[in-house]
């Protein structure tokens, strides 16, 4: 256990934004940076192919559904590969590593991401739909109007676990020298070189705090949020929490 | 870019005897780490469902670290940290038996363990408490109530979610290219770099990943419904 606050001392910026006035920016703030972005890029991507799975007409189904499943069985370094060889060739210039990760990330999210709405919208009841069909909306206007505020209102704990999944994906940049915390863990191993297990500690423990605060975050969220939910029905709030005001449609 | 010619790499004695070595490794690394992934999550939930505070409390840190630091991250404090720790006699078996292929079943296995015995806990959560009381008052020990009454119901309930987490398990299998094993990800790398052929070498590893995924979630489906309990909730 030794060295540990040592190794801090001596390499927190490093860590925190790697290299970044002399060079790009990396450490946690480029993983943070780069899951946020990626999951605010995939989130509109996500919501499209949710719409399209569900939706009445085939040719949006399918090509929808095939991409979603192709996503789900390929491993997410392979859809790296992918993205790494393709997208300079389809834009005819080179690309950063930052760039071909957000790039995945946002394919591979947006799929994952889709799952979790398209089970949003399939969780509401169906009264929802009909009702806003029978009010002459139509079927997009029902999912506009009707169906996605709620659902996604409701799916808000689980996007924020895909985004704590987000995170937990951008070490794989690592692969292709993308400048973020993994990337800056190993240039620390690689100057010190004798002190592998306090380095690679750090860095498990750096990702533990992040991702198990987030973890906490959805947790309550989900609590509020089905209190919220039921707080028409006028439930026995358990923890002594003030009963939240109903302000958002209960579809309950 | 050449025309798309994926003969080129099957046909090649090398290549394939590439990719079939990458096949090999995934398979070993896959159905190693699952095998090693589903003893301990067993182990876990055992021990979590004891009444002894202690024992949850240290699960329930164990699933929570191996849940929030990501796999690559765990593998990497595998292969070059605990690595290192080692007392040097096992150091050098290790070195002599694929140091890196044995680290990354025992890292990825250790990570799933984790996924698989939250998924069996929830399934096991969901069957009522009085199942339990009844099979404890009908004499089974503890022990027994778990084997023969509990564990069956519980695993038809979880096999959705371990299904879907085997699938993570057999793709995070690609993370162990990160740390030089030479599985199929890294086989087709090295093909691509080898005869400037990214499109056909990556499309070959992307078919095969994706029959591989596609055959676990098919395997998974008819399980669920084979064994599946006529009137079960």
């Amino acid at each position: 256990m030794f060295g540990v606050f040592d190794i801090l001392r001596d390499n927190w910026l490093l860590l925190l934004v790697g290299q970044y006035p002399s060079g790009p920016l990396g450490g946690i703030s480029a993983t943070l940076i780069l899951s946020v972005l990626g999951i605010v890029l995939a989130f509109p991507l996500s919501v499209l192919l949710a719409l399209a799975r569900l939706s009445p007409w085939r040719a949006l189904r399918w090509p929808a559904t095939v991409l979603v499943y192709v996503v789900r069985g390929v491993p997410l370094l392979m859809v790296i590969l992918w993205v790494y060889f393709l997208v300079p060739m389809l834009i005819g210039r080179e690309v950063s590593g930052f760039t071909t990760m957000l790039c995945t990330l946002v394919i591979y999210e947006g799929a994952y991401l889709s799952e979790v709405v398209r089970a949003g919208i399939q969780a509401l009841p169906k009264g929802q739909i009909e009702a806003a069909r029978a009010l002459g909306h139509s079927h997009l206007g029902t999912m506009w109007f009707v169906v996605l505020p709620q659902a996604l209102y409701n799916m808000l704990p689980s996007m924020l676990s895909q985004f704590i999944s987000t995170i937990k994906e951008t070490t794989l940049g690592y692969v292709i020298n993308v400048q973020e915390l993994t990337f800056a863990a190993n240039q620390i191993n690689n100057q010190l070189l004798t002190k592998p297990f306090q380095v690679f500690f750090i860095l498990a423990m750096t990702y533990y705090v992040v991702c198990f605060s987030l973890t906490q975050l959805a947790l309550w969220l989900e609590r509020r949020i089905a209190h919220k939910r039921l707080g028409a029905k006028a439930i026995p709030l358990t923890d002594g929490e003030a009963p939240p005001a109903p302000t958002v449609a209960a579809p309950l | 870019m050449k025309d798309f010619d994926l003969l080129a790499i099957l046909l090649k004695p090398e290549f394939g005897a590439m990719l079939l070595h990458g096949v090999w490794k995934t398979l070993q690394i896959a159905i190693g780490s699952w095998l090693l992934a589903m003893t301990i999550a067993i182990v876990l939930l055992v021990v979590r469902l004891t009444p002894s505070r202690i024992a949850g409390r240290i699960v329930a840190g164990y699933v929570s670290y191996h849940r929030n630091v990501p796999t690559l991250v765990q593998l990497m404090l595998w292969y070059f940290g605990i690595f290192s720790l080692l007392p040097d006699a096992l150091q050098g078996w290790l070195s002599e038996h694929n140091a890196e292929t044995i680290l990354s079943i025992v890292a990825l296995g250790l990570c799933q363990a984790a996924y698989f015995s939250e998924d069996m806990r929830s399934g096991l959560r969901s069957i009522p408490a009085g199942q339990a009381e009844a099979s404890r008052a009908l004499g089974h020990s503890y022990i027994g109530s778990m084997r023969h009454v509990m564990l069956p119901q519980a695993i038809r309930n979880a096999v959705p979610a371990l299904v879907n987490h085997s699938v993570s398990l057999f793709k995070n299998s690609s993370l162990a290219m990160a740390i030089g094993v030479a599985e199929l990800t890294h086989a087709v790398k090295e093909i691509e770099s080898q005869s400037f052929r990214a499109f056909e070498a990556y499309s070959v590893a992307t078919v095969m990943y994706l029959i591989f995924s596609l055959v676990i979630m098919a395997v998974g489906a008819a399980l669920s419904k084979r064994y599946s309990i006529v009137g079960a909730r």
